[in-house]
């Protein structure tokens, strides 16, 4: 460990603003292209679903 | 080769085969980011010029290394596709940009932060940093380029060719250290000699540095399955892999 304690830690040894900025910039891109990618998939799949049942039900109808 | 070839390129093929292999990547980019990050942050000992701004390194170096990768990564595929008119190398270059984008963000980003203790400036129009932000341009160019036309063919083409002839850029931001003065200093990693730090500070960056990159494989693996069931929509193997989704949840 390089910190005797926790507040050390986040001080940073008077550089956290620059530390904690830039890694959590990077975090948050990291999460949201995940979170981006999951509702994309979500999404497409729920379409393509809808529409498969849209596609039986009217043929139910015709019948 | 050339069946293998033509099977990676087949969409649905393409689309089974990533399934097996993304939760690989997503597992290995997990452990390896975590470990790296703790180790980075807590563990590894402060530099003795820098102090502990020097963690900005195990952020830094791996997206400004994805950045550049994912770049020469869009060309090629853009080559694959312009030359064997390979659909699903044109979907993975579509859905690396933003990726790419952001992570040349993150590296400018997080070099303008570490600059303010180290060298007194957050930005300096020099060769290295100008070539970085160049490259953000390229690839804001490329998802521009894509949206800008109403034929998807015209759109791959245009996009594929900008990446082709931006992957210049990439030697010159990989040299530019060396061949102008800069305030950048040359590369801390070389694969032909040991790296000029302990142990202790270098490997979490190792670590880092894989853990993004198999972020990269994971993410690029997931869009483009998401991409190819969009432009695959009205393929029969598509509607019947949906048909059987919605008959299962019956």
């Amino acid at each position: 460990m390089a910190f005797d304690s926790f507040s050390e830690f986040i001080a940073m040894g008077g550089h956290a603003p620059y530390v904690w900025s830039a890694w959590g910039v990077t975090a948050l891109l990291l999460l949201a292209s995940v979170w981006h990618a999951r509702a994309e998939q979500r999404q497409l799949l729920k379409s393509l679903k809808r529409r498969v049942r849209r596609e039986n039900s009217s043929r139910g109808n015709a019948q | 080769m050339w069946a293998f070839i033509h099977k990676l390129g087949s969409p649905k093929w393409f689309y089974g085969i990533s399934a097996k292999l993304q939760p690989w990547f997503w597992v290995a980019a997990a452990l390896l980011i975590v470990t790296g990050s703790l180790w980075g942050l807590a563990f590894a000992p402060a530099d003795y010029q820098q102090g502990n701004s020097f963690r900005i390194i195990y952020v830094h170096v791996p997206a400004a290394f994805l950045a550049q990768s994912i770049f020469i990564a869009m060309a090629v595929s853009g080559l694959v596709f312009m030359v064997w008119k390979i659909k699903v190398a044109d979907m993975a270059a579509a859905v690396m940009a933003p990726l790419g984008a952001a992570m040349t963000f993150v590296a400018l980003f997080s070099g303008a932060v570490w600059g303010v203790p180290t060298w007194g400036t957050w930005w300096m129009w020099d060769a290295r940093l100008t070539s970085m932000l160049i490259l953000l341009f390229l690839y804001l160019g490329v998802i521009a380029l894509r949206g800008a036309f109403t034929s998807r063919d015209s759109a791959s083409r245009a996009a594929s060719v900008l990446a082709m002839v931006g992957v210049i850029n990439i030697p010159i931001i990989k040299y530019s250290v060396n061949w102008w003065y800069t305030l950048h200093q040359p590369a801390s990693f070389t694969l032909t000699s040991r790296p000029a730090m302990p142990t202790e500070m270098w490997l979490p960056l190792v670590m880092m540095v894989l853990g993004f990159y198999s972020f990269f494989i994971a993410l690029t693996l997931m869009r483009t399955r998401s991409e190819i069931l969009r432009r695959e929509a009205n393929k029969r193997w598509v509607q019947d892999l949906v048909k059987d989704q919605v008959e299962e949840a019956r």
